[in-house]
């Protein structure tokens, strides 16, 4: 075997008194596809920031090619070759997809930048990224996220990288996208690249990989081909624990009659079009189908958040108008939302953990206005413990937690108001698989003791694992409804899809 | 026409203050007393040309999602600089307007300096640094006295030609000297990037020290600019801190009508020109409408706000409420 073309030893990193990097180790080969597995908090992420220049390791060496090497910033990185595309998008929201791409080496003319060849050359980029569709005078802002990071992939390539990091850069993507992506990785590594990635969906590491590094607690801890471990072991190594059911059993039971919630012809703008549900006590209903078919929407129209909203929602039978957020969570309606993007719809990421708990419940904890500490501190406590979050305690800004005990909080504090309906957009994006696990098992808890849930996910083994039923949006219609056995991935792609069930071969690069 | 619509999206706020101040500055001449000769559009562009020099001088700031509460100490600073250094014979005068030059533009390297490397919060280190330079311009002129180079002034404040004022050509040229080359560049680019999102900025390997530094250094530049005007104009060198203090908050007012956005990241310095003519277009309209002086706050607060109103009459049509927000 040729020898390593990047080398990382005994690089240590650690951030106050936490450890995010033990000793860790690493060899990256040119033409290789490497995957980087690991629970979230394992040290993947802080191991690649080390690589990109965005962060200076404690300890440790690193070798370039033979060379020794040191990055103090990404830019330094850039200029040895090792260019990463980010999960949490490096695109200045305010410039268009052209400038993006060049951000930091437009194409120049007597000093000024040469903005049509910019532009020509940012389409070029995209086409090779595999998004001709996009156009580069477009504004990044306007366009959504997924084909921001279709962009953001672009701009990555555009840099012609020797070794490009993916950092959970498919997550957002669509299922079509993620197919091309994949196409263009595997050229690129028949180029001489040398690929890294680190990625949730374990389909995405099947499809790809041609070796695989598991971490864990910030250490190696081993190293191997792709397809010589099966999914229960190296889950097993990610988690260091035997890795039983994914997901809590489904009872079987009689649902009550009435339901909780119903919508009949919901419409918003064109996103969503004539909508009709109803939703059961100690039910959980899937939305599925492909990114951005409006099921986001969707749950932000049942919580009050859009404007000008047509068609009718019962509340226990009886006609009800959302007007906001505020209104969604009071007594009659008793609805909660866990959004989206935990970091800027969910939390107030410098302010403690404590205060996060208490937001949406602030009325519950307070007399005549002035919040009753005594009676804070318990709901805080209570939850702390219900949902095992860990934290250094309740006074530390929720930013320092990871991303799965920030998710926790973002639920918790939602939990406070016991919700008879509960909604959530998404909430396992980019969170490890333990946390997930918890999450799973809280979910069919809250469902048996009659809370009823509408829960979107992007993930298909989510919907199939936790669900009772599944509604797929296509063009912001419920395209179909699965129920019970017929929630596979099978029917669930051929459905987002919009193919006839059953008709579809595994073929469209997240099926297999 | 797709990059004709991108380009009416990127300059809607830069259009908008030139509607404006098309539309007031029609409305004055229309009313005005007498017949409209060369000199009227004299008179207006010498006010005119001053503000704007200030408002390109904040835009540059704003941009970066800073903001520069010291731009008025500079032109008054300036001012007091360029009443003692700006006479006598054509060489002394020309060293002059260097010195006074590099002076602002050193003022303005400071406070991008103490911005960038002290991670000092921009309103509070321009606050201060604004105290120390209305402080030495104190110094410099404890009473108003001093000249100018007479010759000089006459012909900056005159008209070229017999038509054209000589200071709109001058503003002209600080447009195609500082602004193009800025906006067109790797670092006026990476300025706009700072001012959108730092983090990606840093992300992307954008040099967001150098464009900091050269906004802040490239205001103080303009802001001399101004003081060297406003010499030109006054032929005295006053160090005024009701003078400094409005041309501080005009300058804000100017680019939030030129549609710069505050925080950061959208806009341009022409737009901001705009917006300074539009609101010094205020004081013309009261003028000619036999207005007494004292109404002058009142209606340019009134402008003021009625240009943010219309500015956000946008999110009227919001209909996703989380969009309020970004």
């Amino acid at each position: 075997m040729e020898t390593a073309f990047f080398r990382m030893s005994g690089v240590s990193k650690s951030y106050g008194g936490a450890l995010a990097l033990e000793r860790a180790d690493l060899a990256v080969r040119r033409g290789r596809i490497h995957a980087i597995l690991g629970e979230n908090g394992a040290g993947k992420s802080t191991l690649l920031k080390v690589m990109s220049g965005v962060v200076q390791p404690d300890a440790g060496t690193m070798h370039l090619d033979g060379r020794e090497v040191a990055f103090a910033s990404p830019a330094d990185a850039n200029a040895a070759g090792i260019v990463c595309v980010y999960q949490e998008l490096s695109l200045v929201p305010d410039l268009s997809v052209a400038d993006n791409i060049f951000a930091s080496n437009p194409p120049t003319r007597f000093g000024m930048i040469d903005r049509r060849a910019q532009r020509r050359q940012a389409a070029a980029a995209l086409a090779r990224a595999g998004a001709p569709d996009i156009d580069p005078l477009a504004k990044v802002r306007d366009l959504p996220l997924s084909r921001q990071q279709m962009v953001e992939l672009a701009k990555g390539l555009a840099r012609e990288p020797r070794i490009l990091i993916l950092d959970e850069a498919t997550s957002a993507l669509t299922a079509a996208d993620v197919a091309r992506v994949i196409d263009v990785l595997r050229r690129l590594r028949d180029e001489g690249l040398a690929i890294l990635f680190i990625s949730h969906r374990m389909h995405e590491v099947k499809a790809l990989a041609d070796e695989c590094t598991v971490y864990r607690n910030g250490r190696h801890v081993t190293s191997f081909a792709a397809g010589t471990r099966s999914d229960t072991e190296v889950i097993e190594m990610m988690i260091g624990r035997t890795y039983q059911h994914a997901f809590p059993a489904k009872p079987a039971r009689r649902l009550p009659a009435e339901p909780v919630l119903a919508c009949r012809d919901l419409a918003w703008n064109d996103v969503l079009r004539g909508i009709s549900f109803a939703l059961k006590p100690g039910e959980i209903l899937g939305l599925g189908g492909l990114d951005g078919q409006g099921q986001r929407e969707l749950l932000l129209a049942l919580f009050g958040v859009l404007r000008g909203c047509a068609g009718h929602i019962d509340i226990d039978g009886k006609a009800v108008s959302i007007a906001s957020p505020a209104a969604a969570r009071g007594a009659r309606i008793g609805m909660a939302l866990i959004p989206e993007d935990r970091k800027t719809e969910g939390l107030m990421l410098p302010m403690s953990v404590r205060e996060n708990l208490s937001f949406a419940a602030l009325d519950r904890m307070s007399a005549a206005g002035v919040i009753d500490r005594g009676r804070q501190q318990s709901c805080v406590d209570r939850m702390m413990e219900l949902l095992a979050i860990k934290s250094a305690g309740v006074d530390v800004p929720v930013g320092s937690l990871s991303g799965g005990n920030q998710q926790k909080v973002v639920i918790a504090k939602w939990l406070i108001r016991q919700p008879r309906i509960l909604l959530l957009s998404d909430p396992t994006r980019g969170i490890d698989v333990g946390t997930k696990q918890e999450i799973y098992q809280l979910l069919r808890r809250l469902a048996d003791e009659g809370a009823a849930i509408v829960f979107h996910s992007t993930d298909y083994d989510e919907l199939i694992g936790c669900c009772d039923r599944v509604l797929v949006l296509y063009e912001g219609r419920i395209k179909r409804e699965l129920v019970g056995k017929e929630i596979t991935e099978q029917n669930l792609i051929a459905s987002a899809l919009d193919l006839p069930v059953g008709q579809v071969s595994p073929s469209t690069g997240v099926a297999t | 026409m797709n990059g004709l619509r991108y380009w009416y999206t990127e300059n809607r706020g830069t259009i908008a203050a030139f509607g404006l101040f098309v539309l007031m500055f029609a409305i004055y001449l229309a009313n005005y007393p007498s017949a409209i000769s060369a000199n009227v559009i004299l008179t207006a562009a010498n006010k005119a040309v001053l503000l704007a020099l200030v408002a390109m001088a904040q835009a540059l700031v704003v941009l970066t999602a800073g903001i520069d509460l010291s731009v008025g100490m500079m032109l008054v600073l300036t001012n007091c600089l360029a009443s003692w250094l700006v006479a006598g014979d054509a060489l002394h005068t020309a060293l002059g307007i260097i010195g006074v030059l590099a002076a602002g533009a050193l003022c303005g390297a400071l406070n991008g300096v103490i911005i960038i490397y002290g991670r000092l919060q921009p309103i509070v280190t321009t606050i201060a640094t604004g105290a120390v330079f209305y402080g030495l311009a104190l110094l410099l002129r404890p009473v108003p006295g001093g000249a100018i180079n007479d010759d000089l002034g006459d012909a900056l404040t005159g008209k070229v030609a017999g038509v054209v004022p000589a200071s709109l050509l001058i503003l002209l040229a600080a447009v195609l000297i500082v602004w193009i080359p800025f906006q067109r560049s790797a670092i006026g680019r990476a300025a706009y990037a700072a001012g959108s999102s730092e983090p990606a900025a840093f992300l992307s390997g954008m040099p967001i020290r150098r464009a900091k530094f050269a906004s802040y250094t490239a205001a103080g530049l303009l802001a001399a600019l101004g003081g060297l005007f406003l010499t030109f104009f006054t032929d005295t060198g006053e160090a005024s801190l009701g003078s400094a203090n409005s041309y501080t908050l005009f300058s804000i007012a100017a680019v939030v009508i030129g549609g710069v956005s505050l925080l950061g990241g959208k806009g341009s310095a022409i737009g901001a020109i705009f917006g300074a003519f539009a609101f010094r277009s205020i004081g013309d309209l009261l003028f000619v409408f036999n207005v007494d002086a004292l109404w002058q706050p009142l209606f340019q607060g009134v402008i003021l706000l009625l240009a943010v109103t219309i500015g956000a009459c946008g999110l009227f049509r919001v209909r996703n409420r989380l969009e309020w927000f970004e």
